[in-house]
């Protein structure tokens, strides 16, 4: 019953910058349901990682509890993680990061683990713009107990059994931009280009990065008159446009019909593209963004793509103005004060 | 104050006309919000400077402003530090509450009262002083909006008179109270002088209690053990502190950043060595703090009750996925809400087994000022070296009120990082597996990201000795007992308990935390007062050490006096004795809401042993 095995060595033999294959960024095999969404994103973290050329051994992934949650054993089987309680992955990940800030944190939660009973420490999370990459995969249900209607169900979708949801969804990208989050996106697991695109540009954000991805659940999900299945995503998906994604690393000269592409240079000197994006479209552009997510929503829309970005804003971890080297890693003369301070406090007290 | 009993017909001795040297109680009753902290802290200062051992008590209301208050200073000769359960002096400058405060006092008691409350005939077995506050506030203090603030030092000056508080110790402490509050300073310094002058010139002399200079705070400190608690984490290298506001815990962080800004700053850039969130509730605190811990940091939260109840589903995941953080409790009354502002020994049971499924936690236990820094350092080492949660469990009277402390010692051990893997450990290994019990003490080696080791899936789900998800039976139930295997050697690294076999005894008394000082003068009234010797011993932490059952063999009965309803540290004691040894035990219990004190323990205990 001991459920990770290695998975099968990957074909390909290119290499990236670190000299690293491919196969240096998987994971343990799946054990979710053949054609479930998730494993579709878990590829792309592959990919992405391996593409961008990241040390897998200074990411850490965390997770909470559910279908998504499981899906960090998946990929990056060099990386360390946490696979913490139902809702908690958002505190976990926020206290790994302030002990240690060069690592990159991946975090992956699902629609029930953010929006139900971690929706909590979610918001704070925008709030507090702490630097990490937080995937929802967004399948509209609980999967691991069988079904139940999530907090980001559709008013009026159905679950399999023909219950209705009579409540109006949590949209988690509005409440992320709201909230502060500085890197919002949506896209759909897929929709391979887009996500790979999202990812990449995700790995390059000094901030919160929020991802939600629909995701369908194959089992309980992914029936007529749901709006989380393969079928009604695939016709109601309305792309901003095409993203491009050049690391800092890549020297591609792009060049585009002016008008009709937006670029957004981000911290690390990487850039992203959007190609063809709607008119006057800008992503960094808090109202803009709102604006498009109520619009689309009202038509049974998704609208997917780089929604929002502010690239520049400080970090957390800037904002407490830590020392450069790991709080976790400080030796004990820079940890315990000397005997002359001990001393002025008690002098304080006599 | 609320009538805690009915029990009012103590002998009395202070009708005799012999004075009553450094051995009384003062209760200040106001209405919070009053300002009267000042005043009060100035009484107790004084009597330190004195060199009279003090203590202070803040009984006050989960309230900003307009609930009785009061304020108990203890002087004693002894050095009992305790709450004293008689009032022998009243100051009554609550309209709401005098009559009853009055009515509740023993005979003897003297009252200071404001004039307008005329409270002289309600009873003719006190001595009365009336204070004509308004009227003498006003000259002192001009502005008429600044009068409630310093109207309290009035009845400073007057107990500087009647009791013999000298005015250079009060003035001087005053300034030690207000700092470089220049004008502050001088409108108190006033009202103090208008109270002195009074009481000369009206109020002659003629209640029993007084002071008299003594040597026993030489070289001490006044603190409130949060603070104790604050530094005992800086010193310990505290890297990650997470917590949420709540009473009676949130002094330990608030004095904790206040001294971190000042000591652990990087010298060359004036970077942070830390990193202290305010949390959006205890659910996040401990899941930061156990993030933080996870990923190499020295980490904690301190909280209370409601918090702790908020913390067992993450406090059970570091058990199991065996991740240090400390937790600091500071216990208060009472299931729910309780009474947040009172004080309890109300979280043993529940802390020691936080959470679902089997779980057992370590908790250190200190009974003072002194031992709340030592513990506090000492549980940072526990949690690394143990690789899970460890408590501090103190309480509301150890943590918001005033104690007389010896100086802290600086730490003469370097920090204990525990087991953790590096490359000549994982060379000698050959393999490593996160939870292999290489060394058979139930500690496995544990990585930590960015340190170059191999890394390892940290999850709360079952797992094998690699921290694969497994659900084997017996991957299951040997992971369970390597932890209990963990927790048996935990028995050896803990504080021992504080032991003090008196021969002759043929009972002994049990306690911990804040009742060790009830505990301490009750036996000195159980020895002196009924003849009845008795052995002590002082648990410091769970679990226990093997002493305590050598101890209870020693003795035929043995009290265990603690502050809760249900016993709840005698019903950890039996898990581990033997039914012989359980039939010795005896309780012991106080919970009213105020600390303990040592006549209710003297009285309990001379009943169970004349029933």
């Amino acid at each position: 019953m001991t459920t990770e095995t290695p998975a099968a060595p990957a074909p390909g033999r290119k290499l990236n910058r670190l000299n690293l294959d491919v196969q240096s960024y998987r994971g343990g095999k799946s054990t979710l349901c053949a054609g479930c969404g998730h494993n579709a994103i878990s590829e792309r973290i592959v990919e992405a990682y391996f593409e961008m050329g990241i040390d897998p051994t200074g990411v850490i992934k965390l997770s909470g509890i559910g279908c998504s949650s499981k899906s960090p054993a998946y990929f990056l089987g060099t990386s360390h993680a946490f696979n913490a309680a139902h809702g908690r992955m958002a505190a976990v990940a926020t206290g790994a990061v302030l002990a240690n800030k060069q690592l990159r944190a991946l975090g992956v939660s699902g629609d029930g683990d953010t929006s139900a009973i971690g929706a909590g420490h979610f918001v704070h999370l925008m709030r507090r713009n702490v630097p990490m990459i937080y995937i929802v995969e967004n399948n509209g249900c609980y999967g691991l107990t069988k079904g139940q209607i999530s907090p980001t169900a559709d008013l009026g979708s159905t679950l399999k059994n023909g219950v209705v949801n009579d409540l109006p969804p949590m949209d988690l990208c509005a409440l992320a931009i709201q909230l502060g989050a500085t890197f919002v996106a949506r896209s759909f697991s897929g929709d391979k280009k887009q996500l790979a695109s999202l990812l990449k540009a995700a790995i390059a954000h000094r901030g919160t990065v929020l991802l939600d991805v629909i995701s369908p659940c194959v089992t309980f999900n992914d029936h007529e008159g749901s709006t989380k299945s393969y079928a009604y995503v695939k016709e109601h998906d309305d792309p901003l446009g095409e993203i491009l994604f050049v690391p800092y690393f890549d020297d591609i000269v792009v060049d585009y019909e002016p008008g009709t592409t937006k670029e957004v240079k981000l911290h690390d000197g990487s850039r992203v593209y959007l190609k063809k994006i709607e008119e006057g479209y800008n992503p960094q552009d808090k109202l803009a963004a709102l604006s498009l997510l109520d619009e689309t929503a009202r038509k049974g829309e998704f609208a997917t793509g780089l929604l929002y970005i502010e690239p520049d804003r400080r970090s957390f971890t800037d904002l407490l103005n830590l020392v450069d080297q790991p709080l976790s890693m400080l030796p004990e003369e820079a940890l315990r004060p000397s005997r002359e301070a001990l001393e002025q406090i008690m002098e304080r007290l006599r | 104050m609320p009538p805690e009993d009915a029990d009012r017909d103590r002998p009395q001795d202070s009708a005799s006309p012999a004075q009553v040297i450094n051995d009384f109680s003062i209760q200040v009753a106001t209405v919070n919000g009053s300002g009267s902290q000042t005043a009060n802290l100035v009484l107790i200062r004084s009597l330190f400077q004195m060199g009279i051992p003090v203590s202070g008590k803040n009984l006050f209301p989960s309230n900003i402003a307009g609930l009785p208050t009061w304020y108990t200073i203890r002087a004693s000769k002894h050095g009992y530090l305790g709450r004293k359960k008689e009032i022998d002096l009243l100051v009554a400058m609550n309209p709401e509450t005098a009559k009853e405060d009055v009515l509740a006092l023993d005979a003897g008691a003297a009252v200071i009262y404001d004039e307008p409350l005329r409270l002289q005939d309600l009873r003719s077995d006190l001595t009365f002083y009336p204070v004509p506050f308004d009227k003498l506030v006003a000259p002192v203090c001009p502005d008429a909006k600044l009068r409630r603030l310093v109207r309290n030092m009035i009845y400073d000056g007057a107990l500087s008179k009647l009791l013999g508080i000298e005015m250079a110790e009060m003035e001087h402490a005053l300034g030690r109270q207000l700092g470089r509050k220049a004008r502050a300073v001088a409108l108190n310094l006033a009202a103090l002088k208008a109270g002195y002058d009074f009481a000369a010139a009206s109020l002659p002399k003629r209640d029993p209690f007084c002071v008299e200079r003594m040597n026993a705070t030489q070289g001490k400190i006044l603190i409130e053990a949060n603070a104790a608690v604050a530094i005992g984490a800086m010193m310990a290298g505290v890297t990650v502190v997470t917590w949420y506001p709540i009473t009676p815990s949130s002094t330990v962080c608030e004095t904790l950043i206040e001294y971190m800004k000042q000591y652990r700053l990087d010298k060359e850039s004036g970077k942070a060595t830390f990193a202290i969130v305010q949390a959006e509730d205890e659910l996040a605190s401990i899941g930061m703090a156990l993030g933080a811990g996870w990923a190499g940091a020295r980490s904690m939260t301190a909280t209370s009750g409601p918090g702790l109840s908020l913390m067992s589903e993450l406090t059970g995941l570091g058990y199991y996925t065996e991740v240090p953080a400390v937790i600091i409790d500071v216990q208060r009354l009472g299931p729910s809400t309780g009474l947040p502002t009172r004080t309890a020994q109300g979280d043993i049971l529940s802390a020691a087994v936080l959470s679902h499924g089997d779980t057992r936690h370590i908790m250190l236990i200190p009974h003072s000022a002194e031992e709340c820094y030592e513990l506090t350092m000492t549980a940072f080492d526990l949690a690394e070296r143990f690789q899970t949660p460890v408590f501090v469990m103190t309480d509301l009277d150890l943590g918001m009120n005033t104690w007389v402390s010896d100086v802290f010692t600086y730490p003469d051990r370097p920090l204990d990082r525990g087991k953790r893997l590096d490359a000549e450990t994982l060379k000698r290994l050959g393999e490593w597996g996160r939870y292999v019990d290489v060394d058979g003490d139930g500690i496995a080696y544990r990585s930590v990201p960015g340190d170059g080791m191999p890394a390892y899936f940290n999850r709360g789900s079952g797992h094998n000795t690699r921290g694969q998800y497994s659900e084997r039976p017996d991957d299951y139930r040997n992971n369970l007992d390597r932890l209990a295997r963990k927790f048996e050697t935990a028995r050896q690294w803990v504080p021992r308990e504080a032991v003090d076999v008196d021969p002759e005894a043929e009972i002994a008394l049990i306690a911990y935390g804040s009742s060790h000082w009830a505990v301490e003068e009750a036996r000195d009234q159980l020895r002196d007062e009924a003849g009845v010797r008795t052995s002590y011993m002082r648990l410091r932490a769970y679990p226990f050490t093997t002493e305590v059952e050598r101890f209870i063999d020693r003795h035929t009965r043995v009290y265990v006096v603690e502050q809760n309803r249900d016993a709840q540290m005698l019903s950890l004691l039996k898990l581990d004795l033997t039914p012989g040894q359980v039939g010795k035990l005896r309780s012991v219990l106080y919970y009213t809401g105020l600390p303990i004190d040592a006549r209710s323990v003297t009285d309990e205990v001379l009943a169970q042993e004349r029933a």
